[in-house]
């Protein structure tokens, strides 16, 4: 993205090629992409077809908690037109339980692709239908009767975790399905040592959703002939996927065939759609057809899955009279609705970025993941990570505001500082590289902090309160796998790769095959332009196929596009292999040319000698000797190049330590500073974002207009959370809000034109120095609310992540709706 | 033109005519049939997507009669005797990219592309209107379209250079303040 400082990318007017000669890496080149996509060509799950295909429709329940006495599909089956349905009964005799990442207590949880025997929350399926139409398939599972005995919901999560709730899967014993405390340096020595300590006893950090345009859907054709199982679907993490199907089901993980094409964005809530794939598939035998579903908006927001809701009690916080923060200590109730799914891995990931952008060396966090009678969550971006990145910026500011210390300040004095890069947290997490204190001046200059500050004092009196907040956050990419281990010592999971394949076609043309699943990242114009550069090519002339698709075989178990890792796991993989094909065009150059490997230059599609461009081949007439015309190579260099590589890229890892919950979790941190300035309205609440300026850094980026544009998406997801977007049930556990009328997706007016600055800190431990980037670690949920304590003074503490007109009026006008904190300090000369 | 209902059963098919990026299309739809599904199931242009079952998102909007209008909202009958626009009409297959999708391009106005066509039309539409534009009013004119991924800045800015807005950060947009 461009500074005044840095040389401006140049302007590609549309998909012309750019210059040949010059690197592509560092520019925004325009996407590949773009030319389907603007022409309406693309090819998303939905637009796919096949023959004799028939239609589902779920039948979901509209209790969130109740027995199934009896599930009767005959009046359905009965239409003319239906082809097969299926329920919970048959589920549980045609397949196994899906395998648990939780260990005991919550790995005990019986989780069908249907509820069987019970349901655990509005909206989760317990039959489905098969038939020749959507409409028909939709008004067929309108017949089908389902007998519930309702039970008592459990909604409030601190609730859910109290002994005597009612309990929503009898075999974990009680509604909390795992339970873990993290423990580093000393927070009791800390507590009683400290100038000040500083009470919060409740935080809350809501239930939202990132709601991708496109929903859940798949295309699923169990053939009998070949017994394979073709799964056409916006899956974004096929492979996971395959870990819970293939044994459900009772197939071997290579009957499973993946494909994907296009996908309407996942945002992380497209990895757990295998429940629906599971049963698409049965559905598809049974009828012996292909089966196609997808999902309407009303069954996405109650039926797939939502961002992890979380409470904060008890926080203390340690404070030093000049302002060092010490730590901190927290009980956290990770609520994860009605199933475990990808959890508790929550459970380890927020501790990805323990001490946020700050030195704290005394933490303690007790965790809890609280089953209760809504939807079950997935990886909503930012996942885990910025629900206590939410904590540690609100912790701040309420030091700040309650010992009348500058946001500013506080953060500058706590903040890692440049020289201390790589950084070692005390649970042993290595921050690559960073300059907070830069980043965050400089966010402070985009929006002309003093001169806000000047009109604050201004705007006193006038009915209109202005708020400056500030949020550091980090994204931190590239997980360790190994962290499962902390959460569930027997997993026998490590480390993170990716796989891609870069080859020279039979008429000399370069194409790389991703394991990667993008979503809009642009994967197929980064790697063309990394790709590109290191054969000499031009990205067009680069063929990137991204999307799973088994039948390509470049996949590990972790391929996937999720938890900002592209730059980094992708990136490498596809660097590694175009190297190999490099390696392979200047051997078979060296020897016809009859030249060194040192002297062969690599520009447009041929192999050259320097200084003597005459003797040269091209790439076409290299694929001909290898391919068809192999007899006229020396026998040793024909065995071996293959003009066909598959790399794997693994990053640097170790196996963290599940005893002390120490290791290195994740390779990259990239950090963003956000600055808000709000304005509220005091006789209404109602609150307008003034200006809004974002400072990201995520190593070298690769292409700066695609960094950019995730930056602005991430910042728009966190100023709907904060300001418009939640999932509010009712006390019997009936989503209020589940459709886009009710559940106000941010659009156009309301989103801030941002002002953003990259300040490129290559990382050390990367291929390319980039850093995985993209979830953006939730800053404007911090921010927003730096801004409200900012305008709200220290009477009321900012206590929720979610801050519509109405809470903001009730806390600046009768005090309420928001938190309290409390401040013990220590008499002067006590010590 | 309507087959004749039998005794009591509701009429369930219905023939209509209507004009489709210029070509005249008659077809027998059922009567409950949404515009969106006739377009892409019938006739096959997948350009339109669907990303919403409550008619906030804008994934299927099209130009009906020189407006934009969102095709999951009404039945594929009302649009018998009209015109429709779809995002198929801009530039076709091979075809260089109209001015509207190359600002997209420029902009970085796309990431996965889903919502695009819907915006492209709505912006279309608003181009198209004569009304007199600034980024205050393309950004109101937006409102009926959303998008996940973008945060809508860059869009603001491809539609402002569509639309030979000067962009208050100066000259196409670039720079944004930063």
């Amino acid at each position: 993205m461009s500074t005044p400082t840095k040389t401006e990318p140049a302007h590609i007017t549309t998909w012309e090629r750019p210059e040949t000669n010059r690197p592509a890496v560092g520019e925004s080149v325009p996407r590949k992409e773009d030319r389907r996509l603007l022409k309406g060509e693309g090819m998303f799950t939905d637009d796919l077809w096949m023959n004799r295909m028939g239609h589902v429709h779920f039948v979901r329940s509209p209790h969130a908690h109740a027995l199934i006495r009896d599930v009767d599909v005959s009046r359905a089956a009965a239409l003319e037109g239906v082809y097969a349905t299926l329920t919970g009964e048959e589920v549980k005799q045609l397949t196994d339980r899906y395998p648990q990442i939780a260990p005991e207590p919550g790995g005990r949880i019986k989780d069908y692709c249907l509820a069987v025997d019970k349901v655990r929350y509005a909206g989760e399926p317990v039959a489905a239908v098969l038939a020749e139409t959507r409409e028909l398939a939709r008004d067929a599972a309108g017949l089908v009767e389902v007998d519930y005995e309702p039970l008592t919901p459990v909604v409030d999560t601190l609730a859910a975790a109290r002994d005597d709730a009612p309990v929503l899967h009898t075999e974990v014993g009680s509604n909390v399905g795992w339970h873990g405390s993290y423990d580093f340096g000393d927070i009791e020595w800390a507590l009683e040592n400290a100038d000040h300590v500083v009470r919060i006893p409740h935080l809350h950090f809501h239930r939202f959703s990132s709601t991708p345009l496109e929903c859940n859907a798949a295309l699923v054709n169990w053939e009998s002939g070949t017994e394979t199982i073709q799964i056409l679907s916006n899956n974004q993490m096929p492979q996971f996927a395959a870990l819970f199907i293939a044994p459900a089901l009772g197939v071997r993980s290579d009957q499973l065939i993946f494909k994907s094409q296009d996908i309407g964005g996942a945002f992380g809530l497209k990895l757990t759609s295998y429940t629906n794939i599971t049963a698409i598939a049965l559905l598809s035998r049974k009828a012996n057809r292909p089966a196609k579903w997808t999902e309407y908006r009303s069954e996405h927001l109650v039926g797939s899955c939502h961002g992890n809701e979380r409470t904060f009690v008890d926080t203390e916080v340690p404070v030093m009279a000049d302002g060092t923060i010490l730590g901190f200590k927290t009980s956290a109730y990770d609520d994860v609705g009605a199933f475990m799914r990808y959890e508790p891995l929550g459970g380890v990931i927020f501790s990805q970025v323990l001490p946020g952008c700050y030195r704290f060396q005394h933490l303690q966090v007790d965790y809890r993941t609280v089953l209760s009678n809504k939807t079950p969550v997935g990886p909503n971006r930012g996942y885990s990570r910025l629900q206590h990145l939410w904590l540690v910026e609100r912790i701040v500011d309420v030091v700040a505001s309650q010992l009348g210390l500058d946001p500013v300040e506080v953060r500058k004095r706590n903040y890692i500082r440049a020289d201390q890069f790589p950084y070692e947290t005390p649970n042993g997490c290595l921050y690559d590289s960073g300059d907070y204190h830069g980043a965050l001046d400089r966010a402070l200059e985009l929006v002309d902090y003093e001169g806000w500050r000047r009109r604050q004092r201004e705007a006193e009196g006038s009915g209109v309160r202005i708020g400056i907040g500030i949020g550091s956050t980090l994204d931190s990419g590239t997980s360790n796998f190994g962290q499962a281990r902390i959460i569930n010592k027997d997993l026998p999971y490590s480390g993170n790769g990716e796989a891609a394949i870069c080859k020279l076609d039979l008429g000399g043309e370069v194409s790389v095959a991703l394991g990667t699943v993008p979503q809009g990242q642009g994967h197929e114009t980064t790697t063309a332009q990394v790709v590109g550069d290191v054969l000499g090519l031009p990205p067009d002339d680069v063929w990137v196929q991204p999307g799973a698709d088994s039948a390509r075989n470049a996949y590990v178990a972790f391929s996937g596009t999720y938890a900002s890792q592209f730059a980094v796991t992708g990136i490498g993989a596809a660097l590694g292999a175009a190297r190999l094909l490099r390696d392979d065009l200047l051997a078979v150059a060296a020897v016809v040319l009859e030249a060194h490997g040192e002297e062969l230059l690599l520009h447009g599609g041929t192999v050259s000698v320097e200084g003597d461009e005459d003797r040269a081949l091209t790439f076409a007439e290299i694929a001909n000797l290898v391919y068809a015309n192999n007899a006229a190579l020396p026998p040793e260099l024909a065995d071996q190049v293959t003009l066909n590589h598959r790399y794997v890229y693994r990053p640097p890892f170790g196996v963290p330590d599940w005893r002390t919950k120490t290791g290195h979790l994740t390779l990259t941190y990239a950090s963003q500073f956000h600055v808000c300035v709000l304005a509220i309205e005091e006789a209404t609440g109602k609150t307008e974002v003034l200006d809004y300026a974002i400072v990201d850094e995520c190593g070298t980026p690769i292409n700066p207009q695609i960094v950019e544009g995730q930056v602005h998406g991430a910042a728009a997801h966190g100023i709907a959370a904060v300001l418009q977007e939640t999932l509010e049930y009712d006390e019997r556990g009936q989503l209020l809000n589940g459709t886009f009328w009710d559940y106000h997706v941010i659009s156009c007016p309301d989103t801030p034109m941002f002002k953003t600055d990259n300040l490129p800190m290559p990382s050390p431990f990367t291929p390319t120095g980039s850093k995985g980037m993209g979830e953006g670690g939730g800053g404007p949920l911090h921010a927003v609310c730096s801004a409200l304590q900012d305008a709200l003074g220290p009477d009321v503490v900012v206590a929720d992540s979610h801050n519509p007109t109405e809470r903001v009026w009730r806390m600046l006008a009768r005090g309420e709706g928001g938190g309290r904190a409390e401040v013990t300090s220590r008499e002067a000369g006590e010590r | 033109m309507a087959a004749e209902p039998q005794g009591t059963e509701p009429e369930t098919l219905r023939q209509i005519e209507v004009t489709v990026n210029g070509q005249r299309e008659r077809a027998l739809v059922p009567v409950r049939q949404l515009l969106v599904h006739f377009l892409r199931d019938t006739l096959g242009l997948r350009g339109t997507h669907i990303g919403c079952d409550s008619g906030n998102c804008g994934a299927c909007t099209v130009i009906c009669d020189g407006k934009a209008i969102k095709s999951c909202m009404q039945l594929a009958v009302q649009a018998d005797g009209r015109e429709v626009r779809t995002v198929e009409s801009l530039s076709g297959p091979g075809e260089p990219p109209n001015e509207l999708q190359a600002t997209f391009t420029r902009h970085h106005a796309l990431q996965c592309g889903y919502c695009t066509p819907g915006f492209l039309m709505s912006a279309t539409a608003l181009i198209e209107s004569g009304a007199e534009l600034d980024r205050e009013s393309i950004r109101r004119g937006l409102k009926g379209n959303i998008c996940r991924c973008t945060g809508y800045v860059n869009i603001v800015h491809a539609v402002e250079e569509a639309a030979g807005v000067e962009s208050p950060e100066g000259a196409a947009g670039e720079g944004e303040g930063r």
